[in-house]
Order: C-alpha cells, then structure tokens, then sequence
C-alpha cells in the first residue's frame, strides 16, 4: 500500500461537494419534482452512516476481534435482506416476506466472501477486518440488487400470469412447470445489471473499488486484478442469491398440493 | 369407468354434503351468480383448499398428489387462459377427430392466441382439456360464448367422449333447455348448499 500518496479531505473540500446535492434539491424542489426532501435525507443518512462506519472500522481494525467483525457482518446483512423486502410491491406474508430474501443473501455472499478470504486471498487471519469488512460489503450490496430484481419479478408476474399459471395446475402440470417461464424470466432480470456492469467495466464506467485504489496510490494493474475478482465474486454471488430466492420464493407460492396460493402475498 | 363422488366438501363459500356422477353420466350444476359453482368446482379439482373429500372411482384424492389429481379430474374454466404465442404447444398430442368435431381443421395448431375469437378460446379451452385425456371434467359453463351450432357442436362432443371413455362430467349451465340435453341429473346450488331439483 503506498497511502502516502493519498491527498486528504478538508471538510472544505466536502463542503462544496455537499453544496452541490443542496443546490440539487433547491432546483428539484423549484421543479416541483416533489424529491427535494428525499434527497436531502438521503444525503444527510449517507453522511451519517459513512462517518459512523469509519469510526467503527476505525475501532475495528484496531481490535481485529472476530465477534465484534461477525456483529458487523450480521447487521450489515440485517439491513440489506430489510432493504430487499422494502423493494417489494408484493411481498410474500409472514417470515418469508422478510426471509426469503435475507437467507438467500446469507447463503450467496457469505459463502462467496468465505471463500475468497479463506482460498483466494488468504490474509492472516483469515478474517481480517480490512478485506473480510469491504469484501462482503461489495458482496452484499451488488447481491442485493439483483435478489430484489429477481424476487419483485417473481411475485408480480405470479400475480399478473396467475390465470396461465391455474390453467396450466389444472391440466395436471407441478408447480415448478407451471411457473418454470416466470422463473427463468425472474433470474434473467435478475441477472441483467452484473452482465451489464462486466460489459461496460473498465470502457463506460471505472469501477467504484478500482479508482479508490487508484486514489489511495495502488499501481492500476494491481487494482484492475482486484476489480476483476470482485467482479466475477459479485458475479457468482448475485447469480447463486437470485437462484435461492426465486427457488425459496416460488416453493413458498404453492402448497403440498402444488395449489398456487395468492393469498401468501400482499397487494 | 370414473364415477365421481364429493363427500362433505367444504371451502368458504362452499357447503356440499354430497354428489355422486356415475361413469358415463352428466350432471349439471345451476344457481344465481355468486352462490358458489366456480369455487366448487375449484375445490373439486383441488385447486382451492377444501375439506372434505372426492373419490374417482375407489380412489381418494387424498391418495394422489395434486398434480395427478388433476390430470385425471380436468376443470376447464369459463375463461380460458393461454401460456404459449400458439395453439399446438398447450398440448402434448391434439386428437383430430375432437378438433374436427369442434369445427376446426388441423391449421389451427399455429393459430396465435391472440387472433383467437373469444368462441374459438372457449372450444380450443374444451379440445385442450380432451387432449389430455381426462377421467372426469368440469366444465364452467363451457358454452357461455358460442352461438347455436357451436354449442350443440360441444354437447355432442362431450357426449361422445362420456360414451367412448366413461367419463364422467358435471356441467355448470344457466340455461335449463341445455341442462336437459345434456344432463340426467340436476343440481341447484344455494350460497354453496347442493340441492338435488328436476330442473327448474
């Protein structure tokens, strides 16, 4: 790491950033676009949960104690499977409203990250804040998106398709026949943003991770490979969550009788 | 030889103490809108939860998945639904003899759904049914949108079908001249009680 080269921040030079996104609401507020004051309390939490993670990683890497690190990890996954359940116009009742999503995330990224710390990047020990804190933030953030995706098109097209899905339950189809399509069209869109965001990597768009490392003085080849890992992770990540939750979210749709069961979700 | 049986099924809505369609027979199946004929016919079929039980045969339906179930007990619905752009792929193999019978020559497999008349829906919904070789069916109101000839086209294909495989169908039908033809028996269906009537 070569951080010496890395040009702190005033709060001067976060003052005119931050007078920026306040301009932004003042014209959006102006354009009766009526998301002035959403943007101004996002903008406010992402200053407060950015500077309040970097006090905790702050302490964290300091103590490097692997419950406070498995704590972090819980709460950050905690938040991320609410954030899925919020991006849901139909959500499935009870429990698996909540954790169809969360499991999903907990069996993609946590493995994922489990196995780039323990196999790929090997630091000692193995959980060490500064790769294991970063490494499933990315993991879950990026999985994140693609499980709403693919859950939110799961149930809007079980409720939109559910006369097609009954016509074909009651010519003696199983259920995973009768909703296979909206399946396969459920992970596809699901799968959508990282196939994207592998196309364009590095000629549209410089990824996030890259141009820190970049920043904080990194040679650009070995930030490339970096990128190049997490990219392929988040790859396998968001593929293995989307698979689990339109798999969870689908068995959760039909009963023991492979009856589709529209009253297991709202709206 | 599928007879037919309900043995106190009961679903909100739906109240049916018993029911009993011999092989080979029609029985049908009237009362105002809202009294329950579609949901018993969905808790029949297995569709809906339902208590109770319904035999094919000695055979429980409790003894069979869903699925198989259904395969053997085919409801086909007043509105039929379409999952593929063409005709031909909602069946495995389409008999000739029930798509001729029904008025339509063997084209009418890369017909697009979407081009389809609601009448034609209605009588590719029935062959659709037949095509996949039921024991007993269900038929809601399966004529609501056919003109004379079609229907009368349809009640004679379903009698040749209960003729030729013995099965056994219940028939929901608002018009009595039609109940007459088609059925031997008739039921009145009263906020979800059956009750057995001769016809009126």
């Amino acid at each position: 790491m070569a951080s010496d080269t890395l040009i702190a921040l005033s709060a001067f030079d976060l003052a005119v950033a931050a007078g920026l996104v306040l301009l932004l609401a003042a014209l959006s507020w102006q354009l009766h676009l009526g998301i002035a004051r959403g943007m101004l309390i996002a903008a406010a939490r992402s200053t407060v949960q950015l500077l309040l993670l970097g006090l905790v990683l702050k302490a964290l890497f300091n103590t490097a104690n692997p419950w406070l690190i498995g704590l972090l990890a819980t709460v950050m996954l905690a938040v991320a499977g609410y954030e899925i359940m919020a991006r849901q116009r139909h959500r499935l009742h009870g429990f698996w409203g909540y954790g169809t999503g969360t499991l999903s995330m907990f069996l993609s990224s946590f493995s994922i990250t489990t196995l780039a710390l323990t196999v790929l990047l090997q630091p000692a020990p193995w959980y060490t804040p500064q790769y294991s804190i970063p490494l499933l933030g990315m993991l879950l953030g990026n999985t994140m998106t693609g499980i709403a995706v693919a859950l939110d098109n799961l149930t809007r097209q079980t409720l939109d398709k559910a006369g097609q899905i009954e016509a074909r339950l009651a010519l003696g189809q199983d259920a995973s026949q009768a909703i296979g399509d909206i399946q396969r069209d459920a992970l596809r869109s699901g799968l959508i943003p990282i196939v994207n965001a592998m196309t364009t990597a590095g000629i549209v768009s410089l990824p996030g991770m890259m141009t820190g490392q970049i920043l904080a003085g990194s040679p650009p080849m070995d930030a490339a490979k970096y990128q190049l890992l997490i990219l392929f992770l988040i790859a396998a990540g968001t593929g293995l969550g989307s698979m689990a939750a339109v798999l969870l979210g689908s068995k959760r749709l039909f009963d023991v009788r492979s009856r589709l069961r529209r009253d297991r979700l709202s709206g | 030889m599928s007879s037919l049986r309900i043995e106190r099924l009961a679903r909100p809505g739906v109240n049916a103490a018993g029911l009993t369609i011999a092989a080979g027979s029609c029985t049908a199946v009237f009362g105002p809108s809202g009294s329950g004929k579609t949901l018993l016919l969905r808790a029949i079929a297995d569709l809906d939860e339902a208590d109770g039980e319904v035999w094919l045969d000695e055979r429980a339906r409790s003894s069979l998945s869903g699925p198989a179930w259904r395969r053997q007990v085919i409801y086909v619905a007043a509105e039929s639904h379409w999952w593929a752009p063409q005709v031909g792929p909602h069946a495995p193999h389409w008999p000739q003899a029930d798509l001729e019978a029904l008025g339509f020559d063997e084209h009418v497999l890369q017909w697009q759904v979407q081009r389809l008349s609601s009448g034609e829906r209605q009588r590719l919904a029935l062959a659709r049914a037949l095509a996949h070789a039921p024991s007993a069916l269900l038929l809601d109101e399966p004529t609501a949108n056919l003109d004379q000839t079609n229907t009368l086209c349809v009640e004679a294909l379903i009698e040749a079908w209960r003729k030729r495989t013995a099965g056994s169908a219940l028939w929901v039908s608002h018009e009595p001249a039609q109940r007459s033809r088609v059925a031997t028996t008739q039921y009145r269906i009263e906020a979800g009680e059956l009750r057995r009537t001769d016809g009126l």
